[in-house]
């Protein structure tokens, strides 16, 4: 049921449009982060939450939280507040597993997981929505089950700590308490917030709003927030907070959640926002969505930058050939026409995609100035950046290679074993 | 917030202990600071920060040309021979509260330094004067020994000289405790504090040796702070689950096999650089092995067969 996907050609629009359909920014150009903030009504993660974060972890931000690809929160500061009392809390993630090839966009929601996990020594539940793929994306149940399995194998090779972490498909787990809070959450909402959120107005026939789905939609994103959700994990812990790393277009489902948290007396959960990661060819004038927990409306993948494209994106399961050529051949790059003209006028790094990318997985703070001093200066070459993000990208793509041929079903089995985790604070 | 330059200087002409002062653009190491003040003015110190597997922290402050062995300090610490390293940055700044390049034995005046151990060269006592940045590294200032002395004894501490250079092959045994032994705090700090560390009985670290420790030369307040705790980590098994201390343990065993095998000032950076570059590698190493040992016992445990009763038949 595609009713809601419209179609993001959005190069006239004079306005940036961004929510959970449709991604693009004024006149063909950048996303304004500063009035998505503003129009969404989150805050801004500056430097200090981010020293701050530093001196509770005793370790180095996360590359991401330095360069400001986690730029928003909502109630981040209060997480730490309780943190730093000694009130832990738990880490929500999800994915819609619509297909096998997982690109670096898709990863950069999990890294990021992982390295708070890690930090903060926190547990993790991460949701698969395998369900609602299966309806949206005409898949039948097995397949949709087979992929979310393979997903997993991909999710478990970012790194995450088996003692710590529960994955599961909506088609395994929902049932018992889960279910419970779902049919808790679908009551607290109106049919006009529903339209609200779906856009639906008075003209759409009712089919579209009594069709299941929208109503397991809407409570998709909020019933893994609630601790009550998982017994297993946390018992008698109702009020552990909830803390959810997600791309900053999610914030109207999650705006749904926190709005009736209360209501069934829970804390409203956390969220810890990304922009979006751009494709190769960043020429075209819609950005790709990060693909971050759960695409509930299929997009990203039709739209102009789609996961079909083999070459807007790197995948995980790109040999290091293939990264070079596609770096080299399709990646929009700031340079200009002649070394001459360049040596004079220097890189214009704002639509370069190799520095773009490299700001995103460098993790040397000093090596990434030097180069953008450089680049920008005309002193190096546009072959020098790309190949150096060539390297990085190389070398990242082969890490996780190497964990991905390490995870085995059984280890797949484990991670969504419905088990207690003992030590999942330690 | 910590002492600042001006206040520390202020309180050294409260105390009536001259000095000089030498402004200058802000200095990372002794080299640069050598361009700018002359050693006319005074020796040059070099000091450094350390901290030992226990979080206990020590300043060593020296004339620049004493020979500063890190794995013989830790032996006379009585910490074996990769027991201490450098302070990581953050250490710095919550600590001793100075920035980069401005360990400075002035900054134990401060109450989060009040568990830092601070030894000093015994050849500043052959020189009239020496140099220090007074908690900032834009200014250094000269003063004599006794000037120092009589600061350190103001806030409560006794200044301690060591002969850093001497025992420089020591042999720590039952007849022979390590030498420095008693200068070891006897609290440790955690940087920073984090509520709910593992809650296992609170002992107060012993040194390693086996004799029975002295009091410590310097004494310090004894009122309990709710900032900065002492904690005992349950460290046998946390290093085992915790893949963060797993690799922690390997790379300090490394970087103490580096450091007894190789000689030179150049190794201890590079045992530093090893330790940054190589800790995310192997934390990921260790997660995957951790979970792949988690995954075959969780399937042994599915396939396991219950115990088999054994039944004790009585034969007539």
């Amino acid at each position: 049921m595609d009713v809601d996907k419209k179609d993001s050609i959005a190069s006239d629009s004079s306005e940036q449009v961004v929510n959970p359909w449709e991604v693009a920014a004024k006149d063909g150009g950048k996303i304004d982060y500063d009035k998505l903030i503003d129009q969404f009504g989150c805050q801004r993660l500056d430097d200090s939450l981010i020293d701050r974060v530093q001196r509770l972890t005793s370790r180095q931000p996360h590359v991401f939280l330095r360069r400001g690809v986690f730029f928003a929160h909502r109630d981040f500061n209060e997480v730490l507040d309780a943190y730093e009392r000694g009130d832990k809390f738990y880490l929500y993630t999800g994915r819609g597993p619509s297909s096998e090839a997982l690109h670096l966009g898709h990863l950069i929601p999990f890294m990021f997981t992982k390295y708070l996990q890690e930090a903060f020594k926190v547990p993790l539940v991460i949701q698969l929505t395998d369900d609602e793929k299966c309806m949206w994306k005409n898949l039948s149940v097995e397949e949709s089950q087979r992929l979310a399995r393979e997903n997993a194998k991909d999710i478990i090779a970012c790194g995450f700590d088996v003692t710590k972490t529960f994955i599961f498909s909506d088609f395994d787990y929902v049932g018992g308490a889960f279910y419970k809070n779902m049919v808790k959450v679908a009551k607290c909402v109106t049919l006009n917030k529903a339209m609200g959120i779906f856009g639906f107005s008075g003209e759409d026939h009712i089919g579209k709003l009594s069709f299941p789905p929208v109503q397991a939609c809407l409570s998709v994103p909020a019933v893994p927030s609630f601790p009550s959700s998982f017994p297993h994990l946390f018992p008698g812990k109702d009020k552990l907070r909830c803390l959810i790393p997600c791309a900053i277009d999610q914030d109207p489902y999650f705006r749904m959640t926190r709005d009736v948290a209360p209501r069934l007396g829970y804390s409203k959960p956390a969220l810890i926002e990304s922009s979006f990661f751009p494709a190769l060819q960043a020429s075209l004038h819609a950005f790709k969505l990060l693909s971050i927990l759960f695409i509930l409306f299929s997009q990203g993948e039709n739209g102009k930058m789609s996961a079909s494209d083999p070459n807007s994106a790197i995948y995980v399961t790109d040999t290091a050939k293939e990264i070079k050529n596609k770096i080299n051949r399709y990646a929009f790059s700031g340079g200009q026409d002649s070394i001459e003209k360049h040596r004079e006028i220097g890189a214009n790094l704002e639509v370069d995609i190799p520095v773009k990318y490299l700001s995103f997985f460098l993790d040397d703070d000093t090596e990434l100035e030097h180069i953008k001093k450089e680049y920008g200066e005309g002193r190096m070459l546009t072959g020098e950046v790309k190949k150096r993000l060539t390297e990085v990208l190389t070398e990242m793509v082969e890490r996780h290679r190497m964990a991905r041929a390490a995870v085995t079903d059984e280890m797949v089995d484990a991670f969504m074993a419905v088990r207690p985790l003992p030590s999942m604070f330690e | 917030m910590g002492f600042s330059k001006d206040q520390l200087l202020s309180q050294l002409q409260e105390l009536e202990i001259d000095y000089s002062k030498y402004e200058h653009p802000p200095v990372l190491t002794v080299e640069e600071q050598a361009k700018y003040v002359s050693s006319s003015e005074g020796a040059l110190s070099k000091n450094l920060f350390f901290k030992d597997k226990k979080h206990r922290y020590y300043i060593i402050s020296a004339v620049v040309d004493t020979k500063v062995d890190i794995k013989v300090l830790s032996q006379r610490l009585g910490l074996g021979k990769g027991g201490i390293r450098m302070a990581p940055e953050e250490a710095l700044a919550e600590l001793l509260q100075v920035s980069l390049g401005c360990v400075t034995p002035f900054a134990v005046v401060n109450e989060s330094a009040r568990d830092v151990s601070l030894l000093l060269d015994q050849k500043f006592k052959n020189q009239t004067r020496f140099i220090f940045h007074p908690l900032s590294n834009d200014v250094s200032i000269s003063l004599s020994t006794s000037g120092l002395d009589k600061f350190l004894q103001s806030i409560g501490r006794d200044p301690v000289y060591v002969d850093l250079e001497a025992n420089a092959n020591p042999v720590v045994g039952k007849d022979q405790p390590p030498d420095l032994a008693v200068y070891v705090p006897s609290n440790s700090v955690v940087v920073p504090e984090l509520p709910n560390k593992t809650p296992s009985a609170q002992a107060p670290p012993k040194n390693v040796s086996a004799e029975k420790t002295k009091p410590v030369a310097s004494p310090k307040p004894s009122k309990s702070t709710g900032n900065v705790k002492s904690v005992v980590q349950n460290s046998g098994l946390s290093v085992f689950k915790n893949p963060d201390k797993f690799v922690e343990e390997i790379l300090d065993k490394t970087s103490a096999l580096l450091l007894s095998e190789v000689k030179g000032e150049n190794v201890e950076a590079l045992a530093e650089t090893l330790r940054k570059r190589l800790t995310s590698e192997f934390t990921h190493l260790a997660v995957m092995y951790k979970n792949i040992a988690y995954s075959e016992g969780f399937y042994a445990g599915t396939q396991c067969q219950p115990k088999r009763q054994t039944i004790i038949v009585k034969t007539e």
